[in-house]
């Protein structure tokens, strides 16, 4: 059974005059990590508030944990656990208090699902009596997972849990999303990171309220269809112009320390064409490869194609 | 039963873990009490009154020199008629008026009684009820140093007319008005705030997303308000009590059942904002302009309300305060019971009632 559907799901805004969601589909299978990737904007709060029943669609059917988002609403309510993208705990309670707090709120208590959240607890157990406005941005995303998990959720919605946090703290935290998976957690999560893609089973790729492709990390880089090239030498703003002036450059952009780019026609001839004309203008210290595309590479093509052609 | 006490929990450490605003909370009555008792005070001084002297006899200079030599009084002359009271008045800068008849002394001999009239401009009522006092005295004094020297007992009447104001109506109640302010900022702003900061927090979200049921969230917000609220009420009787003097003549225990039904009454309004407010400053807002200003202006607090254009008079009555300020000023200040206030009481509860159902019916079980 899916632990989470959507089917044909829209949502406009101010009216009909904004389009946040637009005719979305997907599933997500019970015990899957399922990431939602895109930039901000486009549209994936908008799809946690209708599964999380906190917003009607316009038009559309969602399920989670096999209940109707509207009929069943209240049944969705309590089995669910959601960490909203601004939630910021009350800063005023100290950690322990709000843990308790949402405990008792979701009909529990911290000793009773103790267990549940033992791992992450540890980790703010010397804090517990510092109040959670002067907890550093990574203690707080762990406190906030915390109180969501405190009821042992069926499905857990995360919504940009790792946004404005620390690289160290987002690595912390995904290790903290898989055991959670391992324990056979339903878990929906959305990023603007592109770099967290890879570690969910399925992503969809979002954009402008569309999903422009879902699938594994790696098949959805498998598909991927151009060589995908890579390029860096000392003068890489002059190498990144040279490159969008050449004709038979369609996508070019900066990744890493690398520049990133695609063909017209790729084929050996080709290629060596356009290296030489890179070797004339940019000495020895260039470095020419071919690369793996990353989730960054299918993202920006997606984007590439939506915009009509070349992009920047 | 236990989700809603952690939450009342919950409520009272956001009260009281917020020093500036419970600092404003207990801060501004007691401010507003101090201010308004000293202001009563010490106005009385200099101030200017008119003498018309019909009957310039012994008795009436011997009055006349007595009112001039206190420090309240600054007599600023002698009127030939009372026709020119009216004038002097208009012209703002004297306060009280005294008419002493003809023939003062000799019907005082003769009859053993003699009349003075006492006109004040009760514009600012707290002043006039003190001034035509103090003259009161001035005359009774000088009616017992006469039945020293005389055999049988004198007696001057006094009569006294407020001019503009005729009940004493405003500011010499500023007690009860007080209350009903500071009931209203603490309820109405402070718990549509509250409410409205968990929408911005995201832990609004949060909530509805849980098995608890949403009208007890709000339910649960409303309870430290009310707890803090008599807190207020009580403070503020014990400065009017004990700093004023100000005497509470009726059931203690009826007034604060009428205060708990208006600290309710208000609880349901700053309810009714916050289902109509999307920003914590949206909800200031609207508490401010729209609850703050009718209060003041309209509640007869500081303006009579009988003195208003009709239009003004008729937007008053959808004024709680309006209400709240009559029961509590027959309660406290006239001692009045309970059957000649259950009009008022009704009215109260009749609005609780219409804003309890309002904000239950614009209250979102999602969001938007």
């Amino acid at each position: 059974m899916n632990a989470i559907t959507l089917e044909h799901i829209t949502k406009t805004y101010n009216k009909g005059a904004v389009l946040a969601v637009d005719d979305v589909s997907f599933a997500v299978e019970k015990g899957e990590m399922f990431g939602i990737i895109g930039p901000d904007g486009a549209g994936k709060t908008s799809i946690f508030r209708i599964l999380t029943t906190l917003l009607l669609a316009d038009k559309g059917t969602a399920t989670v944990a096999g209940y109707d988002v509207i009929k069943d609403f209240q049944k969705i309510r309590g089995i669910i656990g959601y960490m909203p993208g601004r939630f910021s705990l009350y800063q005023d309670l100290t950690v322990e208090e709000n843990l308790n707090f949402f405990a008792t709120v979701f009909g529990t208590s911290i000793d009773e699902n103790y267990d549940q959240i033992k791992d992450i607890y540890v980790m703010l157990e010397p804090f517990k009596d510092r109040r959670a406005g002067k907890l550093s941005g990574g203690m707080k995303q762990k406190l906030a997972l915390c109180c969501a998990l405190i009821h042992k959720p069926e499905v857990l919605f995360l919504d940009e849990p790792t946004t404005g946090v620390d690289v160290v703290s987002r690595r912390e935290f995904w290790d903290i999303l898989k055991r959670l998976k391992a324990e056979g957690i339903t878990i929906l999560v959305s990023t603007s990171y592109m770099d967290e893609a890879t570690l969910c089973d399925r992503i969809a790729l979002m954009l402008g309220g569309k999903i422009l492709s879902s699938d594994t990390p790696e098949r959805v880089i498998k598909s991927y269809p151009e060589k995908l090239f890579a390029v860096k030498s000392s003068t890489m703003h002059a190498l990144l112009k040279d490159l969008r002036a050449n004709e038979n450059v369609v996508q070019c952009y900066a990744a890493g320390e690398y520049i990133h780019f695609t063909l017209k026609e790729a084929g050996e001839a080709n290629e060596n064409i356009l290296l030489k004309f890179l070797r004339d203008k940019h000495e020895k210290d260039l470095i020419f490869t071919e690369t793996v595309p990353t989730v960054e590479d299918c993202f920006i093509r997606l984007l590439g194609k939506q915009d009509g052609g070349a992009g920047n | 039963m236990k989700e809603f006490l952690a939450f009342i929990t919950k409520e009272f450490a956001h009260v009281f873990r917020d020093r500036k605003t419970l600092l404003m909370l207990f801060g501004v009555p007691i401010v507003q009490i101090i201010l308004f008792g000293f202001a009563l005070t010490n106005e009385i001084k200099d101030s200017n009154i008119v003498i018309v002297d019909n009957a310039k006899d012994i008795a009436t200079q011997q009055i006349i020199t007595k009112i001039a030599s206190t420090d309240y009084f600054k007599i600023k002359g002698n009127l030939a008629s009372a026709d020119e009271i009216d004038k002097a008045f208009k012209s703002g800068d004297i306060k009280l008026a005294i008419v002493f008849p003809v023939n003062f002394y000799t019907d005082l001999l003769h009859t053993n009684k003699a009349q003075v009239q006492i006109i004040a401009d009760a514009s600012d009522p707290n002043t006039a009820t003190t001034l035509t006092e103090y003259v009161k005295g001035i005359i009774a004094d000088y009616q017992s140093q006469l039945s020293e020297t005389m055999q049988t007992p004198e007696q001057i009447i006094t009569n006294t007319r407020m001019l503009y104001n005729p009940d004493l109506k405003g500011a010499p109640n500023f007690v009860p008005g007080v209350i009903a302010m500071v009931m209203l900022l603490v309820c109405v702003m402070m718990t549509s705030i509250s409410i409205v900061r968990e929408k911005e927090l995201g832990t609004m979200e949060v909530l509805l997303v849980s098995p608890f049921k949403p009208i007890l969230v709000i339910l649960a917000k409303a309870v430290p308000y009310l707890v803090v609220s008599l807190l207020n009420l009580t403070v503020i009787l014990l400065l009017s009590v004990y700093l004023l003097d100000l005497p509470i003549k009726g059931n203690l225990l009826l007034l604060y059942s009428v205060s708990t039904l208006y600290i309710i009454t208000s609880l349901a309004l700053g309810l009714l904002v916050s289902t109509g407010a999307k920003t914590q400053q949206g909800a200031m807002t609207l508490s401010l302009v729209g609850m703050m200003l009718p209060t003041m202006m309209l509640s007869g607090y500081i303006y009579p309300i009988e003195n208003m254009p009709w239009i003004l008079r008729f937007i008053s009555n959808a004024v709680p305060a309006k209400w709240y300020y009559i029961i509590v000023k027959a309660v406290m200040l006239k001692g009045l019971s309970f059957s000649f206030i259950w009009r008022e009481t009704l009215i109260l509860f009749g609005m609780t009632l219409v804003f309890l159902f309002l904000s239950m019916r614009n209250f979102k079980i999602r969001l938007e």
